[in-house]
């Protein structure tokens, strides 16, 4: 049992302010969803929709189908009519364009019209919802309330808004009411409603990040967005940089100086800090990067999703030092998962870089409250009398770690960092032998930071025929896609990595050559996790399914391919 | 009382006759004069010759990416207020590869003390023109002579409402040394360009013809924009030095909330305080 809605429109109509209303009622009362954005690089015009679906398990992933779709202009119904189940519903304004004769799904309702009766034209949004709420039979009084919230210090604007909300619903009421029933509420506590970013935002916030020091590039933002609103009640400072070179040398100042800090950006920018990238394996100063990814090369598709930065993140910055690798892979572990960065930065004292994706970022999901409790704020500083005085900032040590101290930490101790290969005090030097030994001691962290790695998440079959690979944001969509095919008889299972770089192989080495057919999904166009595998793990995948147009995966796709492997 | 030998550490690289010699011994003795302990310093530095100055001086130092000192020197500020930020780097890495972290930085006006040791030549790469170098200099790659104007940096910095523009010589190294006191003093950002001579590469502005054209104009208020500008675009058979314009605005570190109190960077932290964050997001 399940309900998808689609709200489309041209940029500036307002398609979020419906999905955020609808989304966080629903998910107030109790019903699981996720919800995904789909639009333009523009501020107005173009073709921008929003999917929400409602069902009774956990739903992971959107798909094609529509049951309620709110066609704000004529554009969103020609475009999508096609995928409108034939018991679906149209809600559009007949003030602006009418349905084909043959059309006899239509649920009329003047939003605009009514919009401005209530108030104000710019309420024509909450109109929608209004329809919407009586189509799938969902009680007023939560959005009501949610509207309440949301305008508590404008006086009237609430009142004004739920006028309009009750005059969408009585229109709509005039065509069908509940024509379609909500799934069972998933029973529980209550659910938080945020999408990736804030997910991000939120973990980073949580886990003792001071500074954020930024410039602003789709689909990063949002982590910028939520630390920045959050200025005003926590001892946080997020500073937008003048170019991305300003922001991760920002960063690595803050950090030196004791702050947990981070910097987000997306492939373009993180081209620009990759020299800082580098400075931080040279200097050792902890470093963590949010890398929200979209389609490149070069500006590419801004406002899409692609998971094309992989090999550039193992890989970016000149020179060889270690360095971590993780991704988001669902909102439950990224929350997580980014706390583990910084804790990996701080005590291997390098960059860690975490990946995340326009599909990840910009996806709502209702998710179980976080559990605080396990995050970690460890600082793996010098202590006062465990450490060797004059204090040395590049002590030879057996695990390759030195001491870290902090300037000003120590009276008359003093920290130098130097981005020229240096002895251990931080000074320049040139001589071979010396050189070899740093290199060493920096290399020698690898062993232990290998260890850290997380195994690829097993699910699914325990003794796959069939194994899949992925990473990163594909997670949901995998789950679904193993679910299908289970359903349909295969033994079938998904090893999903969220640790990346150090690749941890264990799991891998015991699975992929007992399986029959293997095949690694990305959304890339040259399969590099295949290719990692290959070469870290010398393994071979049969096959790679690769999506490259800037859209997501949808389930029913990689079970057709699945199929067409199993079949040949 | 520590005495400004004390801060004088390392052996340098630089050629005999160069003017950083003598910046670094102004340094160490203003220093001495401030009795700043040197765990209490911090010298952030790019890539140049004047850029290994933090090897030199007993400081903490971040001698970081060519072009890249003032961006951590800002992040340490927002880390550790209690830090006396200084940075100091050559023409090219602060003018040149760093421009657009100069405007924005001066904009911000943080409290760093930003010292530029101005030789009007590349000296680490060996003898290109740098964006101070005069027209028509001739270089291994400028081989027809500059033709570019050279930039002027204390014009710019009056133009971005920098709060504190000073310029010096090293050969008047009493003056420097004063200057460096005021500017390290000064609550806000504070540019102080020093012409110096590059004995190697630069065989126009030598010592000799600095000395012949410098001189200490008589300065009345130092809070007169338009004569700091006058002053500062001075250049030619005289070369006027001086603290030329001393104006202070609220600094970048005063507009921040979370600052207030102690460092940031000795703050505890439990990630169970914020819990009550995820509220929003019922």
């Amino acid at each position: 049992m399940e309900v998808n809605i689609l709200v489309g429109g041209a940029a500036g109509q307002g398609m979020e302010t419906v999905m955020n209303l609808l989304g966080k009622a629903l998910v107030r009362e109790g019903y699981g969803l996720i919800y995904t954005k789909d639009y333009m690089s523009r501020v107005r015009g173009g073709h921008n929709f929003s999917r929400l679906r409602v069902a009774s398990a956990k739903p992971w992933t959107n798909i094609k189908s529509i049951d309620v779709l709110v066609a704000l202009n004529e554009e969103t119904y020609t475009r999508h009519c096609e995928n409108l189940a034939p018991p679906g519903k149209v809600i559009f304004d007949p003030g602006l364009f009418s349905l084909p004769d043959d059309e006899d799904r239509g649920v009329p309702v003047e939003l605009q019209k009514l919009a401005k009766e209530a108030g104000g034209k710019v309420m024509s949004n909450t109109v929608a919802v209004g329809a919407l709420l009586v189509l799938i039979g969902l009680r007023s009084e939560t959005v009501e309330g949610l509207l309440k919230e949301a305008f508590a210090d404008k006086e009237g604007v609430a009142e004004k808004n739920i006028t309009a909300l009750k005059s969408g619903m009585d229109a709509a009421s005039r065509y069908c009411s509940a024509c379609f029933s909500l799934p069972a509420k998933d029973e529980g506590d209550k659910k938080l409603f945020i999408d990736g970013n804030q997910v991000l935002g939120m973990a980073a916030l949580a886990s003792g990040c001071r500074f954020l020091s930024a410039y602003p590039m789709t689909p990063s933002t949002g982590v910028m967005n939520y630390l920045a609103a959050k200025m005003k009640d926590y001892p946080l400072v997020v500073e937008q940089a003048e170019d991305e070179i300003a922001a991760v040398n920002m960063v690595l100042g803050a950090s030196y100086a004791g702050l947990r800090s981070l910097t987000c950006t997306s492939g373009g920018g993180f081209s620009l800090m990759t020299e800082g990238l580098s400075l931080s394996g040279m200097i050792e100063v902890p470093l963590v990067i949010i890398i929200a990814m979209r389609p490149g090369p070069a500006t590419g598709l801004p406002t899409r999703t692609e998971q094309g930065d992989l090999e550039y993140a193992i890989h970016g910055g000149h020179g060889e030092f270690p360095r971590a690798v993780l991704a988001a892979s669902s909102h439950e572990d990224a929350f997580y998962r980014l706390n583990k960065a910084f804790e990996l930065a701080d005590r291997y004292q390098i960059p860690v870089l975490f990946l995340s994706d326009q599909n990840f970022a910009d996806t709502h999901r209702s998710v179980e409250p976080f559990n605080f409790s396990r995050l970690k704020y460890n600082r793996f500083l010098a202590e006062e009398g465990l450490y060797e005085k004059p204090y040395k900032r590049y002590r030879f040590t057996e695990n390759g770690i030195s001491p870290r101290a902090l300037p000003g930490q120590f009276a008359d101790q003093v920290v130098l960092v130097d981005s020229d290969e240096h002895d251990q005090n931080g000074n320049i030097i040139e001589g071979a032998e010396a050189r070899k030994l740093m290199i060493d001691k920096r290399m020698r962290k690898l062993a232990a930071l290998a260890e850290e790695m997380d195994e690829p998440d097993l699910y699914g079959d325990p003794h796959p025929e069939i194994l899949l690979i992925s990473w990163g944001s594909t997670y949901g969509v995998m789950r679904e896609t193993v679910d299908a095919l289970s359903d349909a008889g295969l033994k079938i299972a998904m090893l999903h990595f969220s640790d990346i770089w150090p690749l941890p192989q264990k799991r891998l080495k015991s699975l992929l050559p007992r399986a029959k057919i293997s095949c690694c999904v990305e959304n890339n166009a040259t399969g590099q996790l295949a290719s990692i595998i290959r070469r870290e793990a010398g393994l071979l995948i049969d096959r790679s399914i690769l999506k490259y147009d800037g859209r997501p995966f949808l389930a029913h796709e990689i079970v057709a391919e699945v199929e067409k492997s199993v079949e040949s | 009382m520590l005495k400004a030998e004390d801060y004088l550490v390392g052996k340098t690289a630089w050629c005999p006759g160069c003017g950083n010699h003598s910046i670094r011994e102004a340094l160490a003795e203003a220093l001495s004069e401030l009795q700043i302990r040197p765990h209490n310093v911090l010298i952030c530095s790019g890539i140049g010759q004047a850029a290994k100055i933090p090897h030199y001086i007993k400081a903490n130092g971040f001698n970081g990416l060519h072009g890249r000192a003032l961006p951590p020197a800002l992040g340490a500020r927002v880390a550790n207020k209690n830090l006396k930020v200084i940075v100091e780097s050559g023409d090219g890495d602060s003018y040149g590869e760093g421009g657009n972290h100069l405007i924005h930085n001066i904009r911000r006006n943080p409290d760093i003390a930003h010292l530029v040791h101005n030789n009007q030549v590349y000296g680490l790469t060996k003898g290109q023109a740098s964006p101070t170098s005069e027209q028509g200099m001739k270089t291994g790659v400028q081989v027809n002579g500059v033709v570019v104007p050279s930039l002027n940096p204390l014009a710019l910095a009056l133009v971005l409402g920098a709060g504190f523009v000073a310029r010096c010589f090293s050969g008047e190294k009493e003056h420097l040394k004063e200057t460096m006191i005021a500017a390290i003093k000064f609550e806000g950002y504070a540019l102080v360009d020093i012409l110096q001579p590059c004995p190697s590469f630069n065989k126009v502005n030598t010592y000799g013809w600095y000395k012949k054209r410098v001189y200490f104009p008589e300065i009345e208020d130092l809070q007169d924009w338009s004569a700091a500008m006058e002053v500062s675009r001075q250049w030619g058979e005289r070369i006027p030095l001086g603290i030329f314009y001393n104006n202070s605005s609220p600094t970048f570190e005063s507009t921040l909330a979370a600052l207030e109190g102690e460092p940031l960077a000795w703050r505890p932290f439990d990630p169970l305080s914020v819990a009550h964050v995820q509220d929003e997001f019922l």
